[in-house]
């Protein structure tokens, strides 16, 4: 069984986020990257399906400028067999990146895609559903347990108010929760192994799709601030406040 | 042209964030219809059809549609899509499950978690789990957007009378299928519904001290939640977790018991009205945000205050 999974650089979750003064976008210049943390998530998965024997290959693809390479190299260091580099202006719109991906997923013949549920950075939570409705595949969003078994995946899925299982034919979509799995660290001696692993890079015209979006930003602000309150001295005196002059409880 | 609204129920009640989005669509379009999709769901029907604004409720009820799965419902939605300039769901799991499928489908974007409605064609939502906010603007003919419930009112459940209309196309995947559903079972409200919310962080030191909220969640009617550090720490369940990764919520009242404030955890419940936080941390950030704040150990002051409320 093949996996396809895809990862996204995306601004490093500990940074602070800061928008351009021009407020046209948030502020990338000199600004850590790594691999989204839903990605990292999906690229575990894949390998620990690998090491159980349920997977024989695992290829990690990437639509971004040069620079996504980098996030392909850690996700080989972690583990990944190769890796794919879709040649693209970064941030293009979760259509167009889903569109690409199936694209590679129909050629690479992939049984399972396995994708982080959102980016940190646009949090669209999208393009895995928009991959397997290309495809016409079908989807278990929000994973937090993955058990393969006679062409069939069953999947735990985080949904409000508790967890959903579905049963999905293969070939399918999965999208990552947080409590799939805990990630593992890449180890010196395997970021040097996955230095001479293969990395293809190819463009949209190669895949034969044509990339584009409608939608256009019109203006990017910092949230509005909430002023600060007060401190009060003792639990008496938040009970008073609470009934008397923010009137929350009677 | 007329607004079409996903509607999010369990195929025995509509549920609250359903509202919210009626509100968000009737500032897009006067004309907002309603679309149920489940099994054995007449009284979601009825419920739907009495909500202020809604002027019709079309009706797909069949047992292929009993756990609203993605594969059926989006295909459902593109085929009577034609009749609409806009596509909405609230931004539940369940919205953000079907909705995607529904764009791509259609071959436009998605717009997610929008909060606030500037146009016809132009929507605010927050990016970089809200530490910025974006405004973007679509020229794609059919708009699709998931909806967060806490940027908007809840319209009025009573007053309306829509017609009703029954689609009778049944879409039934063969390769995706139920198989069970553990849902959490509480008296208390859902957090995403309630007016008070009191939430524990790593500072409650385990599971079993989660009880200690529990006095006061009852006399407030509230819900409980939790930071993600309390998640990952393993003391409660993921589905409390109030944060960018869990749940956002904008109660009346928020009381955070031994939470640091993050800004994870902040991104979910900063649009609260009144937020109370007890720590024993003077510095800890959630400080900055919190309306009245109670530098003490949560141990004693959170028994006190179940006793003096």
């Amino acid at each position: 069984m093949k996996i396809l999974v895809s990862v996204k650089r995306v601004i490093d979750y500990n940074v602070k986020v800061r928008v351009k003064s021009d407020q046209s976008a948030v502020d990338l210049t000199n600004v850590k990257m790594s691999m989204n943390p839903f990605c990292e998530i999906a690229v575990e998965e894949a390998i620990r399906l690998k090491e159980k024997g349920v997977a024989s290959e695992v290829v990690v693809v990437s639509v971004g400028s040069k620079s996504c390479q980098e996030t392909l190299r850690t996700a080989m260091a972690l583990g990944a067999d190769r890796a794919i580099q879709v040649e693209a202006e970064d941030g293009l719109d979760s259509l167009s990146v889903a569109k690409l991906i199936a694209k590679v997923a129909q050629e690479e013949a992939a049984d399972l895609v396995i994708m982080g549920k959102q980016a940190i950075d646009s949090d669209n939570n999208q393009t895995g559903q928009m991959v397997a409705a290309l495809l016409d595949y079908p989807q278990a969003t929000f994973a937090s347990e993955i058990v393969i078994e006679n062409g069939e995946a069953q999947v735990t899925r985080e949904i409000d108010g508790g967890l959903q299982t579905l049963a999905i034919t293969l070939p399918a979509v999965v999208t990552t929760d947080l409590r799939l799995n805990e990630p593992r660290f890449a180890s010196l001696p395997n970021i040097m192994k996955a230095k001479k692993k293969p990395l293809d890079v190819k463009t949209s015209a190669d895949l034969g799709v044509e990339v584009g979006s409608n939608v256009s930003i019109v203006s990017v602000t910092p949230p509005p601030q909430r002023a600060g309150g007060i401190k009060v001295g003792s639990v008496a005196e938040l009970v008073d406040k609470l009934k008397n002059e923010a009137k929350v409880v009677s | 042209m007329s607004v079409l609204i996903i509607a999010e129920h369990d195929n025995k009640s509509l549920k609250p964030a359903t509202l919210n989005t009626v509100t968000a669509a009737t500032q897009i379009d006067a004309d907002v219809h309603v679309l149920v999709v489940g099994f054995e769901c007449q009284t979601v029907v009825e419920q739907a059809s009495q909500v202020a604004g809604v002027s019709k409720v079309l009706v797909a009820d069949n047992a292929a549609y009993e756990h609203q799965l993605a594969e059926n419902v989006s295909k459902l939605v593109v085929e009577i899509a034609g009749d609409y300039g806009h596509i909405l769901a609230p931004a539940t799991t369940t919205g953000k499950n079907t909705l995607p499928r529904v764009a791509a489908l259609l071959n436009v974007a998605q717009l997610s978690d929008v909060i606030k409605v500037e146009s016809a064609d132009t929507f605010v939502r927050p990016i970089y789990a809200g530490n910025a906010i974006a405004t973007v603007k679509t020229t794609d003919p059919v708009k699709v957007l998931t909806v967060r419930a806490t940027g908007f009112d809840a319209a009025a459940s009573t007053g309306g009378s829509a017609e009703r209309q029954v689609l009778s196309q049944v879409i039934a995947s063969d390769r995706s299928r139920f198989v069970k559903e553990q849902l959490a079972e509480s008296d208390r409200p859902e957090l995403t519904a309630a007016n008070v919310i009191i939430s524990g962080g790593r500072g409650m030191g385990n599971g079993d001290n989660f009880k200690l909220l529990e006095g006061i969640a009852d006399k407030l009617g509230a819900a409980i939640g939790a930071s993600r550090a309390a998640v990952d720490a393993g003391f409660v369940p993921n589905d409390l977790q109030v944060g960018q990764t869990g749940k956002t919520v904008a109660p009346d009242l928020y009381i955070a018991v031994g939470i640091s404030g993050a800004i994870q955890h902040l991104a979910g419940m900063k649009d609260s009205k009144v937020i109370v936080a007890i720590n024993k941390d003077e510095d800890a950030p959630i400080f900055q945000v919190a309306d009245y704040g109670l530098v003490a150990d949560l141990f004693d002051a959170v028994p006190e205050l179940e006793k003096s409320l």
